[in-house]
């Protein structure tokens, strides 16, 4: 990995300034506009449940086949090699497919846990995860509302799991392996923006088969991962008591407070010192213990 | 870790190699109890430590994808710094506050202290599933600089660092070179205001640490308040572990100290109870208010509010009242039941913010592994043999004329 000069410096900079956790305070952390992220959407009254998108997701990563398939008796879960699920929900209007994979926040807590910046978020919307980078500390999954990052525990070299919207074929400008494998159209890519327009055009024009939600235009904040449903969330098993606001938010504030303790506490202990010091302790000063 | 700050302190004149081989032989009776349970231990752990290395950490611990941080973060980590807390409360009131009557109890605490947090480290590091890329938050090519984790790594780094300058003047007395520790200890108040400043943030940051874990943790545990919790109760942690481990070292080092130092030993602890029983308070006043105002009191009759109710009122509130009733009857006794009273609800409010009330909803529960404990339990016992080795050979609770004075019969 190159890096020029610049950006060396900018990172000193900030390095040095997070030390006293002025990074906080500091513009290199102002987020990219969020409108240009790309988004996904995933309609899930269209969904039928064919898993074609769990078999390109794991042709695309490398990754084993799944050899299971959806039945609303087992809830199946994400696994390190496994970074898209499709499960069945015996809802009130039948059954549903659900897609469960990283829903790529806007500002993501895993990113902001990360202390080395291996889980990222990308100009582009998805939030990667680099190896290299990683000391495994799982702080990530810690912080994760969705629970998403997925750490393989029975490795002596282990690797964190996770969708990455398939970032190499971004760059490329290709779509993500799901969305262009997705036989019934139930999956969209594109701009935030516009799949959010979208999202919401699909509910206002046939609110008898949607719920007026799109799950993702707030949840954490907004993610990248779009979902609208023919039932209610709750029911599909989706987390409906997530904060609105990025995660990250919630630490802000201890964040803010550091430089100021980090100026004020040296500053009080070594007046309070001068004030309590006794004129013999003069005479004293580096002397022995006792 | 003294050694090295030997070498950057010293020439080496072959009669310091000589005398540092005469000290690194043990000494005494090999055949205590508490030898014959800690060596077994740690070789059992030792194997433990290298399955881990070889299989991955599933093959001796139960940690699983949603409960991603078992016992040793959430005890040797985040229950460890709570206890290692005395230190910068002691420095605060000797070197800060002028409070000459606790400097006998410096020094043994500020080891106690940076052995605490060394140990507490690799506790961190066999945690970790890629340790070597430790390296990477450290020699900056990727900083996470708005991860409270990355703050809390620094702090701990440095912290470490503070502890050994305000301890190397001992070190320097234990080797004899007089002009060195004179000149070591010209740094100890700046180490003293720069460690109280890093215990601060990282330990009410320990804390900070679980603020993104919104809705994971039991809502009577989880407030937006907890890095202050965190850093009030590191107070009477660290003060009731100095007062608990006092009172172990009275008794072992008896032949190290003079016949007063009961009699001065009581005094110290009682002034110390005074403040464990004031920021206890403070505690429990706040997690009252925080539960107010979190509107978690309706919690308190389901099986964790019981368990909460555990924890305030037989391990915060029944502790402080002992506190303030040791200091008005001056019973050494009640004060130190008091300390490991609270000692244990520090254990458990560290342990139910990191561990039981962490999915606390989840089935099944996470149990650590007896590997997880034994390996836990042996962490602490190499710490413990090193702090003996110390003890027994630095001028830590004694002062070096005393020392020379015994050690020549």
């Amino acid at each position: 990995m190159s890096i020029d000069r610049r950006e060396f410096l900018k990172t000193l900079g900030v390095a040095g300034a997070s030390l006293s956790g002025a990074s906080a305070l500091g513009k290199s952390k102002q987020e990219p506009d969020q409108e240009e992220f790309y988004a996904i959407l995933h309609d899930i009254s269209l969904c039928e449940g064919c898993q074609e998108c769990e078999f390109a997701c794991a042709a695309a990563n490398n990754l084993p086949e799944p050899d299971d398939y959806p039945d609303f008796e087992v809830k199946r879960t994400l696994k390190p090699d496994q970074y898209s699920v499709i499960n069945a929900v015996e809802t009130s209007i039948g059954e549903v497919y659900t897609k469960q994979q990283c829903m790529h926040c806007a500002q993501p807590a895993c990113a902001s846990a990360c202390l080395t910046q291996a889980m990222h978020k990308q100009e582009e919307g998805p939030v990667t995860w680099t190896e290299g980078k990683c000391m495994g500390c799982r702080y990530c999954m810690v912080s994760c509302p969705f629970d998403i990052p997925q750490f393989e525990f029975d490795d002596n070299n282990p690797k964190i799991g996770k969708c990455q919207m398939c970032f190499d074929k971004l760059k490329e400008g290709e779509v993500p392996a799901c969305v262009a494998n997705c036989p019934a159209e139930a999956l969209t890519f594109g701009k935030r923006s516009e799949i959010l327009a979208e999202a919401h055009r699909r509910i206002l024009e046939d609110p008898g088969s949607y719920v007026d939600h799109v799950y993702g235009e707030y949840e954490a904040g907004g993610t990248s991962w779009l979902n609208v449903s023919p039932v209610p969330f709750e029911e599909l098993g989706f987390k409906t008591d997530l904060e609105t606001k990025p995660y990250p938010e919630l630490t802000k504030g201890f964040l803010y407070s550091v430089p100021s303790v980090f100026v004020l506490w040296p500053a009080l202990l070594m007046g309070l010192r001068e004030a309590t010091k006794k004129e013999e302790n003069e005479v004293v000063e580096g002397g022995d213990h006792e | 870790m003294s050694e090295s700050a030997m070498n950057s302190t010293y020439e080496r004149p072959t009669s310091t190699w000589k005398f540092l081989l005469s000290e690194l032989k043990p000494r005494g009776n090999p055949w205590t109890i508490f030898n014959m349970i800690s060596v077994p231990t740690v070789i059992v752990a030792t194997v433990i430590i290298i399955i881990r290395f070889v299989y991955g950490l599933s093959a001796v611990s139960n940690v699983t994808q949603t409960m991603p941080w078992g016992l040793w973060k959430g005890f040797n980590v985040v229950t460890g710094v709570a206890f290692a807390g005395g230190a910068y409360v002691l420095t605060f009131m000797v070197y800060i506050l002028g409070l000459e009557k606790y400097k006998p109890l410096v020094r043994v605490t500020v080891l106690n202290g940076f052995l605490a947090y060394t140990f507490y480290a690799i506790a961190l590091i066999l945690d970790l599933g890629k340790p070597w890329n430790i390296i990477n938050p450290i020699i900056g090519n990727s900083f996470g600089t708005s991860s409270i984790l990355f703050l809390v790594a620094w702090h701990f780094m440095l912290y470490i660092v503070a502890q050994l300058i305000e301890f190397s003047p001992t070190v320097a007395e234990w080797l004899g070179s007089e002009r060195a520790r004179r000149n070591l200890k010209r740094l100890t108040i700046g180490a003293v205001v720069f460690g109280i400043t890093l215990s601060t943030l990282h330990q009410s940051g320990l804390g900070a640490l679980f603020l993104m874990a919104k809705g994971k943790i039991h809502p009577l545990w989880y407030s937006e308040f907890i890095p202050t919790l965190f850093f009030i109760s590191s107070i009477f942690a660290g003060l009731s572990m100095v007062i608990f481990q006092g009172s172990i070292l009275q008794k072992i080092f008896a032949y190290q100290l003079d016949k007063h130092s009961d009699e001065n030993h009581n005094i110290m602890i009682r002034g110390l109870s005074r403040v464990c029983a004031i920021a206890m308070f403070v505690y429990f006043f706040l997690k009252i208010v925080d539960a107010v105002h979190n509107h978690s009191l309706g919690y308190l009759m389901t099986p964790m509010g019981v368990w909460y109710m555990i924890e305030m009122i037989g391990f915060v509130l029944a502790p402080m009242l002992l506190f303030v009733r040791g200091v008005r009857l001056g019973t050494p006794f009640t004060i130190k039941l008091a300390s490991i009273m609270t000692l244990i609800g520090i254990v458990l409010n560290r342990m139910n913010v990191s561990v039981i009330a962490f999915r606390w909803d989840e089935i099944p529960r996470y149990i650590p592994t007896w590997m997880e404990i034994t390996v836990t339990v042996a962490i602490l016992f190499v710490q413990i043999w090193i702090f003996r080795w110390i003890l027994h050979r630095m001028p830590v609770l004694r002062t070096m004329e005393s020392m020379t004075a015994t050690s020549k019969p």
